[in-house]
């Protein structure tokens, strides 16, 4: 064997087994989903078909249409954002704070694992238990109001985008977190004012121009946006300039995660 | 080859704690090596920095020739760790702990458990592994680190303190295995406090204190340069006043104990002889203290 084929081997063993090392994260951060599924499906499920009667049902039959949509119809895909933006932020940073602060985060530390693939292992685990709920709320929706589905591909590429951008968040709010208060903070004092202020509720049409421009700082209105526009084919922006942000943030989010793995920050004394 | 060297490895935390002054020490391959030395002598923190659980000052650390800094998956794939503290997740399983680990290493799945059958079986712990791991004891937390440290295979296997709050039937069975690995090929580092732990199991030892290493050898070659041994005797009958013994260190502990420093240049017999004399009868005699733990206070103390 030349020297050559002798790295090219290596290099093909270390692919391979990087691979396996990303598959065992995933497996078991998907087990840990499922596990304790009381606590990462169910709550969702029962605070979403709340919204759906309250906000849909008792107060939507007042507001009458939005976008041209019932209420119900309207909020159906606000709710599923959401549930999404919230589980998979809330999956990552609690999981891997939870490793942090059970040590065992030292288990992938110790072995050759690439960092990259830490974060992609941890994210998929985000992503899955977002797409998990989307669906659940999906079906709940379904009960209440029927929904199109206009642009499938868009809808679905908005999910999953979605989901990789808030686990990669959690992602690093667990990284910086010392505390399990940390780890609250983000998604009650930043993520839900975001979510209740992108459009999840309303058109932001409604609002007087000046707020109209300020909701436009609001990276969350985006993506609900584009979902809206892939399930009703209605939307308050552009759905170019939706992807262009959600892509931004996923890549400014992941190059900063690997800059603080890489760092040893919160990890590393 | 050297499976371990360290050179002028520094060490000072954000808080300003020194940890490490600039260590150098090394370790030949299939050697069975101990770190010895007291509470914040900087042992975990070498440890750590060689498994790149914490960031070094300045140094060069190499694991197999492969420098840790720039072929750390290299070093990283050589060794197997054992650390100091319990840091696997306590609500899973044993068997998907090992398992798990394996898949970190890359190991594909199928192989991984049967390495964690192996392994687990090797260390008692095969009727266990579908038990949630925190009810397991003490002594079982640790076999199963162990057990998760070798799943990969490593070349070279270190232990932080291994037998830390381990029964003595544990802690035997333990050496028996560690002994046994290392007959295999397996290059063994392991510190402890345990000083009769060093000398049975160890052919080398590095004493470290205060960030510094003080000493390091043939665990035999040190002990040599013990020149003196501290025997305690037990008299049959109370001594109200202690004999005149010229030449021999003697104290009085008590009405029935002394203590005699004997160098190695002198004869113990004498010794006896002048008891007799003064009709003073020994029932039993027994070394001090671990001539190891004698050495370590004398060189701990030589320094400070
Ligand atoms: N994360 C940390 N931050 C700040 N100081 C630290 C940290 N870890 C260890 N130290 C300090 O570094 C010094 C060396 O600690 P280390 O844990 O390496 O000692 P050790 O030899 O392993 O001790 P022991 O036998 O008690 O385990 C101690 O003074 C300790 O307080
Ligand atoms: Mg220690």
């Amino acid at each position: 064997m030349t020297a050559s084929q002798l790295a090219e081997n290596i290099g093909a063993s270390r692919l391979r087994a990087n691979y396996i090392g990303f598959q065992t994260i995933v497996i078991k951060e998907v087990v840990r989903v499922l596990r304790i599924w009381i606590q990462t499906l169910v709550p969702p499920a029962i605070s979403m078909t709340l919204y759906f009667i309250i906000f849909g049902g008792l107060i939507g039959r007042r507001v009458g249409e939005m976008g041209g949509y019932s209420y119900m119809a309207y909020i159906a895909p606000g709710l599923i954002m959401m549930s999404v933006i919230n589980n998979s932020y809330v999956n990552v940073v609690s999981s891997f704070f939870g490793s942090k602060f059970g040590h065992y985060i030292e288990e992938l530390q110790v072995s050759p694992l690439p960092n990259y693939l830490i974060i992609l292992g941890y994210m998929m685990g985000g992503v899955v238990r977002g797409i998990l709920v989307a669906v659940l709320i999906t079906i709940i929706a379904l009960f209440f109001t029927r929904l199109h589905l206009v642009h499938p591909l868009i809808t679905v590429s908005v999910v999953i985008l979605t989901a990789v951008l808030f686990s990669l968040g959690g992602l690093i709010n667990a990284i910086y977190a010392k505390k399990f208060d940390d780890v609250t903070i983000i998604p009650t004092f930043i993520l839900t004012p975001l979510t209740y202020l992108g459009g999840v509720f309303y058109s932001i049409h409604l609002l007087p121009v000046f707020w109209q421009n300020v909701s436009r700082l609001d990276p969350i209105l985006y993506m609900v946006s584009a979902f809206r526009y892939g399930i009703l084919g209605v939307s308050d922006i552009g759905i170019g300039t939706a992807y262009a942000i959600i892509l931004l943030f996923i890549l400014g989010l992941f190059c900063i995660s690997l800059w603080l793995l890489n760092r040893g920050v919160g990890l590393r004394s | 080859m050297q499976a371990l060297s360290i050179h002028g490895l520094a060490k000072t935390y954000k808080n300003g704690v020194v940890a490490l002054k600039g260590i150098d020490f090394d370790v030949a391959e299939g050697e069975f090596t101990a770190l010895l030395g007291p509470n914040g002598a900087g042992k975990t923190t070498t440890i750590g920095i060689v498994t790149s659980l914490v960031n070094k000052t300045s140094g060069t650390v190499k694991v197999f020739d492969y420098d840790i800094d720039t072929h750390m998956d290299r070093a990283k794939s050589c060794i197997g760790l054992v650390p100091q503290e319990i840091n696997f997740n306590q609500f899973e399983k044993p068997f998907d702990i090992v398992v798990n680990q394996a898949g970190f290493y890359g190991i594909p799945r199928k192989l991984a458990k049967q390495r964690a059958e192996k392994y687990l079986k090797q260390l008692s712990l095969w009727d266990k592994r579908d038990d949630i791991s925190r009810n397991l004891s003490g002594g079982m937390k640790r076999r199963l680190m162990i057990a998760r440290a070798l799943v990969h295979e490593p070349r070279l296997l270190i232990l932080d303190e291994p037998t830390a709050g381990v029964d003595i039937e544990i802690r035997r069975s333990m050496w028996d295995f560690l002994k046994k690995i290392n007959k295999e090929g397996i290059t063994i580092i392991l510190t402890t406090h345990y000083l009769e732990e060093a000398e049975n199991l160890c052919r080398r030892v590095a004493i470290i204190d205060h960030g510094e290493i003080i000493v390091q050898g043939r665990t035999r070659e040190l002990l040599e340069k013990l020149r003196t041994e501290t025997f305690v005797l037990n008299l049959r009958k109370p001594l109200a006043q202690l004999p005149p013994l010229d030449g021999y260190a003697v104290t009085q502990v008590d009405d029935t104990t002394l203590e005699v420093e004997v160098s190695k240049s002198q004869n113990i017999n004498g010794l006896f002889e002048l008891l007799s004399k003064d009709d003073v009868q020994v029932l039993s005699m027994r070394n001090k203290v671990n001539r190891l733990e004698e050495l370590f206070v004398r060189l701990v103390e030589g320094k400070g």
